[in-house]
């Protein structure tokens, strides 16, 4: 507790999320989430007490699409988050630790694939598919590039770890490399990986809603994104329904923040030497 | 060594071309789409009445698009095509050429990306150093947080916001596009006023974010040139504190900045792209949403393609004037 109190950012990030965590599960119970579907509510109302949110063009309840839509969201965060940590943990590691080859194809891959501009990758993808994705192709296309920057940062952490001693050590008492990655350098990256797993959801958050701003997205499924989408797609701006914009947009700002300020907080734990600053 | 290393750096640059090519015709190959014939049963659609020569027309478009020959016959002459970076026609414009297309609209994108990055990165680094340096005024603590919190939002979130409050609300600013409809692109000071005003929204969103981005990188790294023991050597010879500030501690921080620089590229241009659409701005981006829209593969090919080598050849050479600036990377092999 006294240490939650020096690290701030770890308090702001997790009272953010807690705080939308809260505003999805109390909206489950007080709202049918089948009204996130069009033609459920009269078209384009204002605020009211039916309808806290107000409802869109094609007559959906924005209460119930920012409930049933921002699970939706965080899922695809979480799934290609997810995978691309694993994915690229397991790169990381067994490239930095057996270094040779794979470790020379795994850069040459990594540092190429980073200097390409990730969401057109991901638009040539998205576009050569078939239309019509689900939400979880959605979390698969965003995860086929989310793999390149853990790779890159966990590989240089464990370059710079397994000269340690106590790797020495361990090579030396017979273990062999899986288990020394498993057994040693796993739990001392921890933290690390915690936040590095944080920053891979929030950016693959960010590119799932670029998509779907583009149109790219899945369809029919009332996501954050695609509600900007269709913000964008009937100008809700010039025809100043405020109320269409104003909640996607709230909730974003507090994933991101949330999300943001997670990491600053778990990368001051896995980095002591950040503490005293500030 | 430096010759081994220029080399290899174009061999890197030449094979993302070429991968990026690849990319691009294999994944639209693979989807099992027919462009040429979902565009004409569009248009047919849009008449209301279904042509009896579709299929006619559909295996005469093939034709000219070359897309009834064996498939590495289409891969070569594609290559060959794209290393002339010819991209064939626009489905969806169709006597205009993808090439045509993209060359209207990449000035824009230069103007706002170049302009943004260079004063986002200008600003973000000074302010970045004097966030760090303890001679700086006290209330320059204060922009932290906000820059912070800031540093977090994409580009475009900020830009709705930005368009409600100043162009919607008070209409100090135009909402949309690069100039007013119905003004004539000329050389004229009305006009150059006009896309200024236009641009001031669009670059404000980019500049505001990314700013903060540069500031937290370089105040990280100002805190640890500061520790170092050369800048205490400086302080006990009894340096003035701007020479040391300047020389000794800037001069060293900035150099990771720039390799930050040109891994940065590619994401501040993929959150540039999203801008470009929510303000209508007449850039890459817009090009690229409507050619999302209208199912046009050419178009998007070529786009996705020119800004691949487009970045390819920045960060080519940033990478090439890196050692220039710090002499202690000399690329010789270790």
């Amino acid at each position: 507790m006294g240490y939650l109190r020096r690290n701030l950012s770890l308090v702001v990030g997790i009272a953010l999320l807690s705080a939308l965590g809260l505003f999805v599960i109390i909206g489950h119970l007080v709202v049918d989430t089948s009204k996130s579907r069009p033609l459920s509510a009269p078209a384009v109302q204002a605020p009211s007490l039916a309808h806290p949110f107000g409802t869109d063009r094609q007559g959906r309840d924005l209460f119930a699409t920012m409930v049933a839509g921002t699970p939706l969201t965080l899922r695809i965060g979480f799934i290609a988050g997810m995978l691309g940590v694993g994915i690229g943990a397991i790169l990381g590691f067994a490239s930095a630790y057996y270094r040779g080859r794979l470790d020379a194809v795994v850069r040459g891959v990594v540092d190429i694939g980073l200097t390409v501009p990730g969401l057109l990758v991901l638009i040539l993808i998205a576009v050569s598919l078939r239309r019509g994705l689900t939400v979880n192709q959605m979390a698969i296309i965003v995860a086929s590039l989310a793999w390149l920057n853990p790779a890159r940062t966990i590989r240089a952490q464990v370059l710079s770890l397994r000269e340690r001693g106590y790797v020495e050590v361990a090579r030396l008492s017979g273990m062999s490399g899986s288990e020394i990655i498993v057994k040693e350098l796993m739990p001392n990256l921890l933290p690390y990986l915690a936040a590095t797993l944080v920053n891979s959801v929030s950016s693959a958050i960010l590119a799932s809603i670029g998509l779907e701003v583009l149109g790219l997205g899945p369809i029919d499924s009332p996501t954050l994104g695609m509600t900007l989408y269709w913000v964008n797609f009937n100008a809700a701006l010039i025809n100043g329904w405020w109320w269409w914009w104003t909640a996607p947009i709230t909730i974003i700002l507090v994933v991101f923040l949330g999300l943001f300020f997670l990491t600053v907080g778990l990368d001051e734990i896995a980095n002591p030497r950040l503490r005293r600053v500030i | 060594m430096r010759a081994d290393y220029l080399l290899k750096r174009l061999g890197v640059f030449v094979l993302i071309v070429w991968l990026a090519a690849t990319l691009n015709f294999f994944l639209t190959r693979l989807s099992g789409q027919d462009p040429v014939r979902a565009t004409l049963l569009q248009q047919a659609q849009l008449g209301g009445y279904v042509q009896s020569g579709l299929e006619a027309m559909v295996k005469e478009y093939e034709r000219r698009f070359g897309l009834d020959r064996p498939l590495w016959v289409q891969y070569v002459t594609y290559l060959s095509d794209v290393s002339r970076f010819n991209f064939n026609y626009s489905i969806s414009n169709y006597p205009r050429t993808v090439n045509e297309i993209i060359a209207e609209a990449i000035p824009w994108t230069i103007g706002l990306l170049g302009t943004t990055t260079v004063l986002s990165f200008t600003i973000g680094t000074l302010l970045g150093a004097l966030l760090a340096w303890p001679g700086a005024p006290r209330w320059m603590r204060v922009l932290m947080p906000p820059l912070w919190a800031l540093h977090a939002i994409p580009f475009f979130l900020l830009g709705l916001i930005l368009m409600y409050v100043f162009a919607f609300r008070i209409q100090l600013l135009p909402m949309f596009g690069g100039y007013s409809p119905g003004a004539f692109p000329a050389l004229t000071l009305t006009f150059v006023g006009d896309v200024i005003a236009h641009a001031i929204l669009p670059a404000l969103s980019i500049v505001l974010v990314a700013t903060g981005g540069w500031a937290l990188g370089m105040r990280g790294m100002m805190v640890t040139t500061q520790g170092e023991d050369y800048v205490l050597f400086a302080e006990a010879k009894g340096l003035r504190r701007s020479t040391i500030f300047l020389w000794y501690c800037v001069r060293n921080a900035i150099l990771p900045q720039t390799t930050a620089l040109a891994l940065a590229l590619g994401n501040i241009l993929s959150g540039a792209v999203l801008v470009e659409v929510i303000f209508g701005y007449p850039g890459v981006g817009t090009i690229l949403f409507h050619a999302i829209r209208e199912n046009d593969h050419f178009l998007v090919q070529g786009i996705v393609f020119t800004i691949i080598v487009a970045l390819g050849v920045t960060t080519l050479i940033l990478d090439v004037v890196y050692p220039l600036l710090d002499p202690r990377i000399s690329y010789r092999r270790t």
